[in-house]
């Protein structure tokens, strides 16, 4: 089984640009990005954008993420910096102590290119290339919608808007991570699962890249594990570190994608895991399987934000030792 | 129940009435400390720890004293020594490191420290400060500690697994805290816990550090609970069980829309009620702040009413800071003497006649 050392992307602010940023930007909520920059703004997240990418080099991933400094309202950011969306007042960011706008869809969502843009900087700067988007349950989930009017309307809006944002990419990016984490914590009821995977399917039938679904914050439930599992993505992502038992129990009774990717460090402690054993977790899962697994993306269960920098940087090594063949054997 | 609360009446009140008024804890403060702070930071500059000692003493003194001018009855230095909520503790028991600052929100960040072994008490972690504010005041001290709750809540647990435990460890080490800031006089210790509002569910764990807090505390010191922006009827009527003196909450904020969460059932201890709001940066009117007040009666009887901001003022402009304090005691004064004429039907506003 080959092992390939990723991350779920959004990596906390390098010092300098972190120092930098809070003072040509602020502290307010209006402070917040917009989607256009000023040419210092600009040049520091250009700057911030480098040492993101040489850390995960530097580290030895098998695959290199833009780093998304520029996303403060995190998963929600592709729409918060839309111009048919308002942002509101300051929401928590799923059960942590973080905070985003709350963007409010008032028009048709239009593609924007904003996420392919930063990508091309990126693909300007490394080999294997990793995307990241929120998945269309969960940014749907963290928006509210002023326009489309009823649910199931507005997440095939979303679905078709980041099917345009993906469509955009440059063809360096061989993976395309999408976000799921509102599948597992706010799971959709059965009735909607069908349209679920139609989402998820329009996003993928968008790129050509590897796609990988990823929940986190728990395990998707048995009947959605069904419907994910007929999508056309390449590979489901299972977060070992707040539920190990169940994923693996799923898929000891139903199997998985030949691809899968593992949340097998926690992204939310600095407590940094010894790549052995971060080894054996991914061989446990494989054996735990019933059905054959080829590959799998090792990464942190979560986005890394929530880590100070050096924890973070000590996290990715950890990650690309577990997945080097020499420590696998 | 002990009376807690008489202690802090002034012999010259001036109303029959006595609504106890107080500040959260932390104030704005004075620029040229936040100057100081930066120059005692930078090694390359000659401003040594003497220095910055000097300065906090200053600043300590002086926001004691316009707490004091403001007519508070129980006020605090401001918390011109500290700088976060949960850095400033952590800072001095010994387990914690730190790894560097952490993203709350856009450029917000904190120092999010990290449990890295068992926690053990090193050195006295408020003393000093209550001792120079109390030495410097002419009004009764109260003394504001981050909650082992939140303490635990707030750092990466890299060395007990378990919430829980961790709090429950705190808790014995802010119980330590608590003994010596007694031995020293203080009378009035309020405990925050602002991490209880985004997990709830926890209030158990929250009621059994209060335990281990107040365990050995003589009965006449006065122990509150501060709990801001969060959903209240999620850990009422839980509060009732705690072993507190007083619970305070954050109210102006949301217009009192969760002011019937507590009228059933029978709020049991005494209610500190935000009456102003700590994150707007306009002064209310006395008139308005007394419609406030008139919220808090709904729930308890005057006597059992304490009257202070939402939550710390420390983000507001300091005139606005001064402002909103000045004019929250100016309505509790007045408050106070409408209910000694008989203006105000305390029972009524309590039985929702009025």
């Amino acid at each position: 089984m080959q092992r390939i050392a990723s991350t779920l992307g959004l990596f906390p602010l390098p010092d300098a640009q972190r120092d930098r940023l809070a003072d040509l930007k602020g502290h307010q909520k209006e402070d917040l990005i917009g989607g256009e920059e000023p040419p210092e703004l600009t040049e520091t997240y250009d700057a911030a954008r480098e040492r993101l990418i040489d850390d995960q080099h530097d580290a030895g991933l098998d695959r290199v993420v833009e780093g998304q400094a520029r996303w403060d309202d995190f998963l929600a950011h592709p729409l918060c910096v839309h111009e048919s969306v308002r942002t509101e007042g300051i929401v928590r960011y799923y059960d942590n102590n973080n905070f985003y706008r709350e963007p409010v869809v008032t028009d048709e969502l239009t593609e924007s290119g904003d996420v392919a843009a930063d990508l091309r900087k990126a693909a300007g700067l490394t080999d294997d290339l990793q995307a990241v988007l929120p998945g269309p349950y969960s940014l749907s989930a963290l928006a509210t919608d002023e326009y489309y009017g009823d649910r199931a309307t507005f997440l095939d809006a979303v679905a078709e808007f980041l099917a345009g944002e993906a469509a955009a990419f440059p063809d360096a990016v061989e993976t395309l991570y999408l976000l799921e984490p509102s599948l597992v914590t706010d799971a959709p009821e059965s009735g909607e699962h069908e349209r679920v995977r139609d989402a998820i399917d329009a996003v993928v039938g968008a790129v050509d890249a590897e796609v990988v679904v990823q929940g986190y914050w728990g395990t998707f439930d048995e009947a959605l594990h069904g419907h994910l599992l007929d999508t056309d993505a390449d590979a489901l992502g299972y977060d070992l570190v707040t539920a190990e038992e169940a994923a693996t129990d799923l898929v000891r009774e139903h199997g998985t994608t030949d691809r899968v990717s593992l949340g097998v460090v926690d992204g939310q402690n600095t407590r940094v895991e010894e790549p052995a054993a971060v080894g054996d977790r991914v061989e446990a899962f494989r054996e735990a399987a019933s059905s054959g697994i080829d590959a799998a993306y090792l990464t942190p269960n979560t986005e890394l934000f929530h880590l100070p920098v050096n924890k973070c940087v000590a996290k990715l090594r950890t990650l690309a030792t577990a997945a080097d063949p020499e420590v696998a054997r | 129940m002990t009376d807690t609360r008489s202690q802090f009446q002034p012999d010259d009140h001036e109303n029959e009435h006595f609504l106890l008024t107080t500040v959260v804890g932390s104030y704005p403060k004075p620029t040229w400390l936040n100057r100081a702070s930066d120059l005692h930071a930078d090694h390359d500059h000659d401003f040594d720890d003497d220095d910055w000692a000097e300065a906090a003493d200053d600043a300590s003194r002086l926001i004691t004293h316009e707490h004091e001018r403001a007519g508070l009855d129980a006020v605090v230095d401001g918390e011109m020594r500290r700088e976060e909520m949960v850095e400033f503790f952590a800072e001095r028991i010994e387990g914690y490191e730190f790894n560097g600052p952490v993203k709350v929100w856009g450029h917000n960040y904190f120092d999010k420290p990290s449990v890295v072994e068992e926690l053990e008490y090193d050195e006295p972690w408020l003393v000093d400060e209550y001792e120079f504010t109390a030495g410097v005041a002419n009004r009764p001290v109260k003394v504001p500690i981050t909650g082992p709750y939140t303490l635990a809540s707030w750092s990466f647990d890299e060395a007990y697994g378990d919430e829980a435990e961790l709090a429950y460890d705190l808790a014995e080490l802010v119980n330590e805290e608590v003994t010596k800031l007694v031995e020293a006089g203080a009378r009035y210790i309020q405990i925050d816990e602002p991490a209880l509002a985004t997990t709830p569910d926890d209030h158990a764990v929250v009621g059994e550090c209060l335990e281990r807090i107040v365990a050995d505390i003589p009965e006449d010191v006065r122990v509150g609970l501060h709990v801001c922006y969060g959903d209240y009827s999620r850990i009422y009527p839980e509060v009732n069980d705690f072993p507190i003196d007083e619970f305070d909450v954050e109210l102006a904020n949301g217009d009192y829309e969760q002011i019937d969460v507590f009228t059933d059932p029978e709020f049991e201890p005494d209610l500190a009620l935000g009456v102003t709001d700590a994150h707007v940066a306009e002064v209310e009117s006395v008139e308005e702040i007394k419609e406030n007040i008139k919220q808090g009666l709904k729930v308890v009887p005057p006597e059992r009413l304490t009257v202070s901001p939402d939550c710390g003022l420390k983000l507001l402009p300091r005139e606005v800071a001064y402002g909103k304090t000045a004019n929250m005691v100016q309505a509790a004064r007045e408050i106070e003497a409408e209910l000694d004429a008989g203006e105000i039907d305390a029972e009524a506003l309590r039985s929702g006649e009025d």
